[in-house]
């Protein structure tokens, strides 16, 4: 009997089931045989809803794996799917047992950790057994090889699921920043294992469309001009945080409180040289850069490539492109902690010295090298307060490692080379999940400390502008009052007009210990249970290597000392603001 | 007093609920490190004025900052006498809360810069910690109680330097606010009586202040001071002091009115009045002082509106008593004596020369970590001196040669190397955190200095004392009125130079030239060091010779100090 959900009318069910019913074995082979070889050149309008139930799971942070997955939907319907895309914030393990495919799609945050939204499922995940034995999976990991645990999260669902009896139909994709292409190569190798034989559609190989070249966006970054960059520390600073206003006229592009601005960098000239240098070059030469075409190689060193993150991945090219005895024994298996110290502070520049040292051709060198990824930064106004403009709060990071001096490449492109007047790419990268309270009236509580503190200038400028009603109070800190209080002045006028209720500030340099936010909301605890209990919402932006995890932990002691609960409670109160939305991070 | 209007601090006093005004609410809010108005003016009773970094001023803006604001505390040393711990706690926060120097000034007083207020509650509560405080420090009260710190001079100087405790404790405001604010004191109600039974609820009409002289020495300057007590030793016994009333430094550039002043030597009082003595004099002033004009709110203008004779009058009919008549004494300098010097009880005594009162490290000379060293191992006492250099006191002669060593060590032990001139120089803080200055003291002295012992050399006078001044702005800090060369900041880079003070600070000087560039000095006053060198006469001090030669007339008293000034003066 052919299943209800087959695409058949209910009176075509009916001439069919009788006609198959009357075949035998033999007959029915053939038949299936026929009608495969015939599917396989008809287009695919014409076999569609055929292919079954297909989930996609994704982890995301910054959105770029929530935009896959739509796109992946999207895609997977127009083969025939019944495709539902799912955040992994909504759903518990238990609910994957029912799911016949499954792609997932997450990203890997730092030094390995699951995206924001996903962190309680991840952990969930890893620990709660559940059996899947039903389940078809592949999975795509997103992350950057400059990090050492390169796409971890990915890698952990992808065993999880094998060790919890789901069966891997397409194998695992590990994708770089620059992800498109190893993204598209991975949903076509899924896609196609998961469609049924039956069916034997064979998608056509999926061409992500970018929008008219009229709109600026991802595809085609807007040339912002830069309208003010100025320093937000005092004199006497051991900080250099900048403030820089970016002009968005004749963009269209637009963005929301919460929202990130990614930026296009170019590399450091003086980088390049070093690396023109390091590799014997003079830079003239023309070689070619995938997706742009031929350039000179000073040009694409300096637009197009990364040519400072340094990871496994490089090193391997360069082994290949150089033969070097000493590196190819560094990448061996053995020499893995060798391996770790050695890329410990060190740059590209570093290893070419080091491996390359009769140089490299411009080909070779170029081979060595990823795509020149974007950087996020979140969005330091509110567009009502700032119309066509979009400010930033950047850190340039600058350090000194085995006698060189290093340079975070967008943040000192931001403060050297984007003055007033120059033009910075740029496109919107939405975040829906660090939105302000839909209710005007509802309190918000902010933690920000060091440029963390970028989103708040947003959220306190939107709400002042819209003159909302609902309480805020910020927590800011960074290293000392007198130099690195970011927006002063202007926090002192939100006070002063009530557009601000309360600020509480911990200065980690300014005593003898070290004091930082968690420490100012544990002091203050009694009043963000209160807070809480009426409704507020709780935001964290900045570091998450330790801010980020320390301020959970205090917000956990909070609800314990000042909601009478236990441990579990405590964690369960905060679990559950979370999946209300009350609770939401932006830290990297 | 009458129904004319009192000056604004007199009403700020009155509401400020005897100094609490809204200080702890001010506190409270870290969205500026500045308090308001009122409560600036009250802190200042407490020890502590608000400043800002003023090199920092151009460029706050531009960051999106406030002014660069902090606060100096000032801590009580009454006779300039701490313990090895008080320095080494004073040395410890000043790394920690502070600029990592510490100040010591011209009233033996310690002083921190740039505590932000954040940190002025707690740093307050540890100076309290080390039986030091901060209270009446500054403000319309009595302050630090100033003593000669000379030990070693006389066997009586134990017995004067307790008078000078004594007297600070007794004058000590009252009020609770401080242990409220400061030291989480109960709040206690009281009457007016109980609270402030010698000040009441305004205060003086303007700041007080007290010195102690042990004869030949006038180290303290008594003469600069609004009450002074002169040791008087008969038969090595101390017998009573010789009471001095009205001296007083500030003035304001382009207003006549107001002058620096000597004070006046009225009469004599025995050991057991002295207390007494003290607080009535602060009587007269409160109830006598001008509350209308704070420029003409000192007790020197009190006595030179009434005259010294009714001034006596009226001290002998609040004390009931009448002093007795002035007795014989005779101040020779007020500078420190150098060196280790052995005292009357077989301990030693060193006087460093702290350049410009400034306890810091440098690289090439790591002064501060030196004696930090020593308070570790001194088995004596600290002694800052009025001259704001420093004395390592008593030591026991077993721990002479280890002192002496982490002197060599640290490289302090030549800190007195100097020419007599820099030995003999002042320069109160100024720029960059002091709000009145007009131009440098502290951070151009020293150069300056640099510059005229060229000309010193040159007239072979390296070890001819003459006392030179530089204060940043005309109050008088560094009292530039009664040495022999002074500068008064007028304008960025310029001064107004004074010459012909009294060597033992018992003349006021005069103003040489108005507004005077500091590059152009050496060229200014290179040819008076120099005619003073050929034409001295035998035991001739600077500042007579410039009054002797005509460079300036002498100045009397503080009436005539605007008097007699050359034409070319102001050319």
């Amino acid at each position: 009997m052919l299943p209800e959900s087959s695409p058949f009318s209910p009176d075509q069910r009916k001439s069919l089931d009788s006609l198959l019913a009357g075949f035998d074995a033999l007959q029915r082979g053939w038949l299936s045989g026929f009608l495969a070889a015939q599917s396989s050149t008809v287009t695919t309008a014409a076999a569609p809803a055929a292919a079954g139930k297909l989930t996609v799971l994704y982890g995301t942070e910054s959105g770029n794996t929530e935009e896959l997955a739509d796109r992946a939907v999207k895609e997977a319907k127009k083969k025939g799917f019944k495709a539902v895309m799912k955040n992994m914030s909504d759903i518990s393990p238990a609910d994957l047992a029912k799911v016949d495919h499954l792609l997932v799609i997450v990203s890997t945050w730092g030094d390995g950790e699951a995206p924001e939204t996903a962190v309680s499922f991840h952990k969930a995940f890893m620990s709660e057994d559940v059996k899947l034995a039903g389940v078809k999976f592949s999975v795509c990991g997103l992350g950057d090889t400059s990090y050492e645990k390169f796409c971890e999260i990915g890698k952990q669902f992808d065993a999880r699921l094998e060790a919890l009896g789901a069966t891997r139909v397409a194998p695992r994709a590990d994708c770089d920043v620059d992800f498109e292409d190893a993204y598209t190569e991975w949903f076509a190798a899924a896609l196609k294992a998961i469609t049924p034989a039956t069916v034997a559609v064979v998608p056509a190989a999926y061409e992500y469309t970018s929008p008219a070249s009229t709109e600026f966006g991802k595809k085609n970054p807007f040339p912002s001009e830069v309208i003010e960059n100025l320093l937000l520390n005092g004199e006497g600073s051991a900080k250099e945080t900048i403030h820089i206003e970016l002009s968005l006229t004749g963009s269209g592009l637009q963005y929301e409180p919460g929202d990130a601005l990614a930026v296009q960098p170019t590399n450091c000239p003086s980088m390049l040289k070093d690396i023109i240098n390091a590799a014997q070059l003079t830079g003239t030469e023309e070689i070619e850069v995938k997706g742009v075409g031929k350039k000179l190689l000073a040009d694409a060193l300096r637009e197009d490539f990364d040519i400072t993150a340094l990871s496994k991945a490089v090193l391997k090219k360069l082994a290949e492109a150089t033969s070097s005895a000493m590196l190819i024994a560094l990448l061996e298996e053995e020499a893995k902690d060798q391996l770790r110290e050695y890329i410990d502070g060190r740059e590209i520049i570093d290893a070419i010295i080091d491996f390359a040292p009769n140089g490299l051709s411009a080909v070779a060198l170029c081979g060595i090298f990823r795509k020149l990824p974007i950087r996020l930064y979140s969005i330091a106004s509110s567009p009502l307060a700032h119309p066509d403009e979009v400010h930033l709060t950047v850190a340039a990071v600058r350090y000194e490692t085995h006698g060189r001096t290093r340079k975070g490449v967008c943040s000192t492109y931001l403060s050297d080379i984007a003055k007033t007047g120059e033009n910075v790419s740029v496109f919107v990268q939405p975040n829906k999940n660090f939105r302000l309270p839909a209710d005007d009236n509802t309190p918000i509580i902010m933690v920000g400390p060091g440029t963390g503190v970028a989103p708040f200038r947003s959220f306190v400028e939107h709400r002042a502008a819209i003159g909302a009603t609902g309480k805020s109070w910020l927590f800011f800190g960074d290293q000392r009052y007198t130099y690195d209080f970011l927006y002063q002045l202007e926090w002192q006028d939100f006070l002063k007009n009530k557009q601000l209720t309360k600020l509480d500030l911990a200065f980690s340099r300014d005593q003898p210990e070290k004091v930082y936010v968690q420490d100012k909301m544990v002091e203050q605890g009694a009043e963000i249970y209160a807070w809480l209990e009426q409704g507020a919402h709780f935001y964290v932006c900045g570091d998450a290597s330790r801010m980020a995890a320390d301020v959970h932990e205090a917000l956990i002691s909070i609800v314990i000392n000042h909601g009478a609960k236990s441990r579990e409670q405590a964690e369960e109160y905060v679990e559950n603001l979370k999946k209300a939305k009350r609770y939401q991070r932006d830290v990297y | 007093m009458s129904d004319q209007k009192l000056a604004a601090n007199e009403y700020i006093k009155i509401r400020s609920n005897y100094l609490r005004g809204t200080i702890q609410e001010g506190l409270a809010d870290l969205s500026t490190g500045s308090m308001s108005e009122d409560d600036q003016q009250l802190l200042k009773f407490h020890g502590t004025y608000q400043q800002d970094d003023r090199d920092l001023r151009p460029n706050r803006r531009k960051h999106k900052l406030d002014k660069a604001y902090s606060f100096m505390i000032r801590i009580r040393v009454p006779g300039g006498v701490a313990t090895p711990h008080q320095w080494l706690e004073t040395d410890r926060m000043a790394t920690q809360f502070a600029n990592g120097t510490i100040k010591l000034t011209t009233r033996q007083a310690f002083q921190f810069h740039g505590i932000i207020k954040s940190n002025l509650k707690r740093t307050i509560a540890e100076i309290n910690q080390t039986a030091m405080d901060t209270i009446a420090a500054c403000g319309d009260v009595n302050r630090n109680v100033m003593c000669n710190p000379n030990p070693y001079l006389t066997s009586v100087h134990a017995e004067v330097l307790k008078v000078s405790q004594q007297i600070s404790d007794h004058l000590t405001p009252a009020t609770r606010a401080y242990h409220e604010i400061w030291l989480d004191g109960e709040k206690v109600e009281s009457s007016e009586e109980e609270i402030e039974p010698i000040y009441g609820k305004t205060y003086l009409p303007r700041k007080f202040k007290i010195t102690i002289a042990v004869p030949p020495s006038n180290d303290v300057d008594i003469y600069a001071n609004c009450l002074s007590f002169i040791a008087i030793v008969e038969k090595d016994k101390l017998v009573g002091f010789n009471v001095a009333v009205g001296g007083g430094m500030g003035m304001t550039h382009g207003s006549e009115e107001t002058y620096p002043r000597l004070a006046d030597v009225i009469g004599f009082c025995t050991v057991e009045q002295v207390n007494d003595v003290a607080e009535k004099v602060v009587l007269v002033q409160r109830d006598f002082g001008c509350r209308t004009e704070r420029k003409h709110a000192r007790l020197k203008y009190t006595v030179d509106d009434h005259g010294p004779e009714w001034f006596l009058e009226k001290l002998n009919e609040y004390l009931g008593y009448n002093l007795g008549p002035v007795r014989d004494f005779k101040f020779e300098d007020n500078g420190d004596r150098y060196g280790w010097v052995e005292g009357v009880n077989g301990k030693f005594n060193l006087t460093l020369f702290i350049q410009g009162g400034r306890v810091l490290d440098t690289p090439s000379y790591p002064m501060r970590t030196g004696l930090r060293e020593i308070a570790k191992i001194h088995d004596g006492d600290f002694r800052l001196t009025a001259n704001q250099n420093l004395m390592i006191a008593n030591v026991s002669p077993e721990k002479r040669p280890e002192i002496e060593k982490l002197l060599e060590q640290y490289g302090i032990k030549d800190s007195h190397l100097k020419s007599a001139l820099r030995l003999n120089s002042i320069a109160c803080v100024a720029l960059p955190t002091c709000a009145l200055s007009l131009a440098e003291a502290e951070r151009y002295l020293p150069e300056l200095l640099t510059e005229l012992e060229e000309v010193i050399e040159e007239a072979g006078l390296r070890h001819d004392a003459i006392t030179i001044r530089m204060t940043g702005c005309p109050n008088g800090c560094a009292r530039p009125y009664i040495s022999e060369i002074g500068f008064v900041g007028r304008s960025p880079g310029c001064y107004n130079v004074y010459l012909g003070g009294g060597f033992a600070g018992q003349r006021l000087s005069k103003m040489y030239r108005e507004n005077f560039p500091g590059n152009e000095v050496k060229t200014l006053l290179g040819p008076i060091i120099k005619h003073y060198a050929k034409e001295r006469i035998e035991g001739e001090r600077f500042g007579d010779f410039c009054i002797r030669a005509g460079y300036v007339a002498a100045t009397e008293q503080g009436k005539d100090f605007h008097k007699n000034i050359k034409e070319e003066a102001r050319a």
